[in-house]
């Protein structure tokens, strides 16, 4: 690798870890100065390596670089001294001196920390998502914003509101009692489940972006499992319902990035690895007595890891959605529901029950009823249909939406 | 939407009565459809099924075995709805798998949301 792809693939890397160590040992309210100095060791970085070549050993050399510009940064810095609270500065003999701790164990636990200050409910679950792609993704500005199909500005304001509000709140960058983890715990499982969503079924059509985001999902949830205080049966069956759906990722999509319908994917490009870890995954998240929703969408994500249409996978599966809407309403799940009720109990009784649904402002809903109605009715199917591609947004959608409307 | 209570009630004590592990199996699964179709609609608010076992307890401290010693509508069990009014919830109670069975009944009543009379 040379300069030019190496740094934006060790921002990616080492940004975030530099970001959540000085963040922790300067508190909360520091965090700009810490994104400065972890962007401002990149500058120099690819100044420098452009004249001396690149060093031995990258990250050992931003380590040193991001430790000397922090400390010269708090020598220098008269607002550091009267903004952080004098007492750190007491409490600590030698605060300038001591090291700042760059060790693999101090980044790991610093950025475990950093995950539950940003996961928190007090700012919008979009905020969330954002600042941890930003902080404890090392995702560019510009990337977020294609992430979310917006523009950088929004981004930025976004990000800037919520440190805002979360350092107004005195956010203390720590992991959470024993007492309290399950409750802290919910909404980290949540931002990590809906940057993985955000990945899987975003509109973006940048298909190495959105697995990118995929995958940073599944690296923070592992590192929730491989701390003892955070691997919780919960915490498992998240990371084994994203090892399940991430595992089709290479088949859902054709060459030219349009969508491939789960029945047409070529199975032979499933990641098998990906699906045997979600079941270890699910094996591990079978202790305790709490059945959490995630528990449920992984076995749903488990049934889908079988392509064959059997009586037990559908019989299964609408059981599963059964009790998950009872946990946890959501319209997509209702729909869901609703097709496996058609495969599992017949066409017919499955139209009596999406006619209730009522979600007329769903394309998928529209999508669903045309395929249920489909060679009971093509008439009505066709009108469905129809309906279902006045309200789909994306291209993706409407082309899926059409090709079911072909093989009518 | 206001919320309203169905309760459930079979008939406990009658030996012909009771299914066979296969006809209950084959219940249990319309049962879990029919609270899997209201929690579709987002209209499902809590509930559960009960255990056989359980206690009367009556004044004067008098306290028998299993709700069902008199009657023979014991309380299956209950679930709580969100529905626009009484007809929109007797209309989702029609359709419990429960009354498929001879002498079987279910209750809907509104939750008041006080332990006051409303009425």
């Amino acid at each position: 690798m040379n300069t030019a792809e190496l740094i934006p693939h060790l921002f990616r890397t080492e940004y975030r870890k530099i970001v959540a160590v000085l963040c922790r040992r300067f508190g909360f309210d520091q965090i700009e100065m810490a994104e400065d100095i972890a962007s401002e060791t990149f500058l120099t970085a690819t100044q420098t390596w452009g004249i001396t070549g690149i060093p031995p050993n990258p990250p050992a050399w931003l380590y040193n670089v991001a430790k000397n510009k922090a400390k010269n940064y708090l020598q220098r810095s008269s607002t550091f001294k009267s903004k952080v609270s004098p007492e750190i500065i007491n409490s600590t003999p030698d605060f300038y001196e001591t090291e700042i701790d760059l060790s693999p164990e101090n980044i790991n636990d610093s950025q475990l920390q950093m995950m539950f200050a940003i996961c928190n409910p007090i700012i919008s679950t979009e905020a969330q998502v954002g600042l941890s792609l930003r902080i404890l993704c090392g995702f560019g500005v510009q990337e977020i914003a294609d992430a979310f199909l917006t523009n950088k500005e929004t981004i930025n304001k976004r990000l800037f509101r919520a440190k805002e509000k979360l350092r107004a709140l005195k956010i203390k960058i720590q992991l959470p009692g024993s007492s309290e983890i399950d409750e802290r715990l919910a909404p980290v499982l949540t931002t990590i489940y809906l940057l993985f969503n955000e990945g899987y079924y975003s509109v973006s059509q940048d298909k190495t972006l959105r697995k990118d985001l995929c995958l940073e999902a599944m690296r923070l949830c592992t590192m929730l499992i491989e701390n003892q205080n955070t691997n919780k049966p919960d915490v498992n069956a998240l990371l084994s319902l994203m090892c399940f759906h991430a595992s089709r990722f290479e088949a859902r999509f054709n060459k030219n990035g349009e969508h491939i319908l789960y029945e047409k994917q070529d199975t032979s490009l499933w990641n098998t690895d990906l699906i045997s870890k979600g079941g270890y995954f699910l094996s591990c998240a079978a202790s305790g007595n709490k059945l959490s929703k995630y528990h449920i969408e992984a076995e749903i994500a488990y049934w889908s890891t079988r392509q064959a249409d059997t009586k037990e996978k559908w019989e299964s599966v609408l059981q599963l959605y059964n009790l998950l809407l009872q946990i946890e309403y959501s319209p997509i799940a209702a729909l869901n529901r609703t097709y496996a009720l058609s495969k599992a109990n017949g066409k017919e009784e499955a139209i009596i029950e999406a006619e209730k649904l009522e979600l007329t402002d769903n394309h998928f809903y529209f999508a669903l009823l045309g395929e249920l109605y489909t060679d009971l009715n093509n008439l009505k199917a066709k009108g469905n249909f129809e309906k279902a591609l006045l309200l789909a947004k994306s291209e993706g959608d409407k082309q899926s939406i059409k090709k079911k409307m072909d093989e009518m | 939407m206001n919320e309203y209570l169905i309760l459930m009630r079979l008939d406990l004590i009658t030996k012909e009565a009771q299914p066979s592990p296969e006809q209950m199996e084959g219940y249990m699964k319309q049962y879990h459809d029919w609270v899997g179709g209201i929690a579709a609609q987002n209209k499902f608010v809590g509930g559960t099924g009960l255990s056989m076992e359980g206690k009367v307890i009556k004044p004067n401290n008098v306290i028998t075995d299993g709700p069902f010693a008199e009657v023979k509508e014991s309380i299956a069990g209950f679930v709580t709805i969100k529905a626009k009014d009484m007809d929109d919830a007797v209309n989702m109670a029609k359709t419990c798998p429960i009354l498929l069975g001879d002498g079987n009944s279910i209750e809907v009543r509104q939750i008041t949301g006080s332990h006051q009379d409303n009425n």
